[in-house]
Parts: structure tokens; sequence; C-alpha cells
């Protein structure tokens, strides 16, 4: 160590073990999947976890249009007002899931399975990280 | 002290872009899967009671035409290769109605020339969710800049969010510019 000090290298040794490890304990920001959507407006508020949506798994079913437009989901992370008693009516998410196309609104957890605390938006890195309103 | 400071510095931008490089090797495609499990995602709950239930990426997604961004899928490969099979519609009749029309945007600076390719879109999206609350049908009519779409609007509504990312740029930025075809307002 005397020697470290007496050189001056100590800094530099100091300096290298810093920042490995900052920068490998830093949170990784692209570990969600690509278009991944948090919703939780109101979700937690009513003691349910987040909700996860991921288009990935619905675009292999459904073409974009059929949720944008026929759902009618407004194409913008946030912007659509969700309550779980318009799903129960049949009306955005109830439309496929009412045990006919998809699973019903009983089967809670299945969307409700965020980690608490995650603000609504949308996820999966790759962005420019420009200011984007995702 | 002086001395020690920049020293120390030095040694730390060797340090981060040592672990910056470590962690940002692209996983072997052929041997590991760039996919990973719900339960490691920083947004499911491993602890919550349906996580174990979903299907994870992986194991839809690995056999899809590959892409090195996004979804590590090219959706629109898979969708023109038969790959996937997604419904159109749930309960109306209405019948998909595909563009085959390209549209060039020549006013991109100094970058290659934009070519929008209708054919693409269509089969995805409705004319109305684009049109005409976002773009005029008319081409041209509707005035953005890069700038607003890396805001998140017009083409970032979709690219940089579910599409393809804007760091890839030479996707859309795909004309060269001929002396035939000049910059000008479009």
């Amino acid at each position: 160590m005397t020697y470290f000090y007496s050189h001056g290298r100590y800094n530099m040794f100091f300096g290298v073990i810093l920042l490995a490890l900052l920068t490998l304990l830093a949170p990784s920001l692209a570990r969600a999947e690509y278009g991944d959507v948090v919703l939780n407006n109101r979700a937690e508020k009513n003691g349910m976890r987040p909700v996860i949506f991921p288009h990935w798994f619905h675009r292999i079913r459904f073409k974009c249009k059929v949720c944008h437009t026929e759902v009618g989901f407004e194409m913008r992370a946030g912007a659509n007002d969700i309550l779980m008693a318009d799903i129960i009516d049949g009306k955005l998410c109830g439309k496929c899931h009412n045990n006919k196309i998809a699973w019903g609104p009983q089967n809670c957890h299945l969307c409700h399975s965020g980690l608490p605390g995650l603000k609504t938006g949308i996820r999966g890195g790759d962005s420019t990280g420009g200011p984007g309103k995702w | 002290m002086k001395r020690h400071l920049v020293k120390s510095l030095l040694a730390a931008c060797i340090g981060l872009s040592i672990a910056q490089a470590a962690l940002s090797v692209e996983p072997d495609s052929e041997t590991t899967s760039p996919w990973l499990p719900l339960t490691q995602d920083d947004l499911h709950d491993p602890e919550g009671p349906g996580v174990l239930l979903l299907q994870n990426p992986a194991e839809a997604l690995f056999q899809l035409p590959r892409d090195v961004v996004g979804n590590r899928v090219n959706w629109v490969r898979a969708l023109d290769k038969g790959f996937i099979d997604p419904r159109i519609n749930l309960y109306s009749n209405k019948k998909e109605k595909v563009l085959d029309l390209d549209v060039m945007r020549r006013k991109t600076g100094e970058m290659n020339m934009v070519r929008f390719p209708h054919r693409q879109h269509t089969e995805w999206l409705d004319c109305t969710n684009c049109h005409e609350w976002l773009f005029k049908s008319k081409a041209g009519a509707t005035k953005f800049s890069m700038f607003d779409i890396l805001k998140g609007e017009f083409c970032g509504r979709c690219h940089g969010a579910v599409a393809f990312p804007l760091t890839q740029c030479n996707r859309c930025h795909s004309v060269p510019r001929t002396a035939a075809m000049p910059a000008k307002a479009d």
C-alpha cells in the first residue's frame, strides 16, 4: 500500500476499481423487451401490481390495427384511461380478454404482474436517449 | 496532486471503457438467447403469482426472422414470409386495405432521402392510424423534422417505441440523392 501511495498509483488503482464497479452495478436500461408497456396510472393506487403489456406477444397474434383501430387504443403509452369496469364490460382489453378470445378478467395476476413502483410508459431500450415522450 | 487527479481520471476512463466493452458484448446469436426470461426483465415481479404462467419472449421469438435491434425480430419479414399470421379484426368483417405506394421525402438535409413504403405499413396498420390526424394524405403537406420524431411525434409514435428504433438511420434514409433528384421542399 505504501508503494501505491508513494508512487501515486493508488489513485489510478482506486479509480479503475471504483468505476468498473459502478458501471457493473448501474441498472441496465434495456432488460425489458422492446415495446413493453407499463400501465400504472391506476393499478397501484387500487392495491394491484402494475400491468405489463407486451407488444411482442400481441403482435404475433394481432396486427396493430386490431387494437389501435377496432379496439380503440390511442398510440401513446399512458394516454388511455383504462378502468377494470370497462374491461369487464367488454371494452378495451376486455374486447379480447373475455374468456373467449383470451383469458378473462378474473385472472388478475396474469396482467397485474409488474414490480411495485414502476412508472407508466413504454420500455425496452433501443431508444436514442433523446427527449422521447414514451 | 494535480497529476494524481489527471492519472485517476485517465484510469477511470480506461476502467469505464473496459467495463462498458464487457457489458456491451452482443450475445452470440447462434448459441445464446438474446431474450431474457420475464423473471429477469426488471418489469415483472418474480414473486408475483402470475409471472410463471406467462409465455417468455424466447419461446415465441426464437423461430422468427432475426434482427439486430428491438425485439431481435424482423417483424415485417416475419409477416411477409408467413412465419406469423396475426388476425386483422376481432368482430368486424372489414377487409384489409394494403396500399403499395412509396412516398419520397427529399428535404432531408445531408442525409439520404427517405422512401416511405405504404405496403409494409398498411400490412400492419389501418389508414386511419396515421391519416389524417397525424399525416395528411397529400405528400409533403405535413411538416415535421427529425427533432419531432425524436420527441416521439409523427414517425416517432411507433419508431423508437414498438417499430424499429431511431438508431437505424439508413432504414428510412435509404435513397442516395442524385443530380436528377435535387433537394427541394416536398
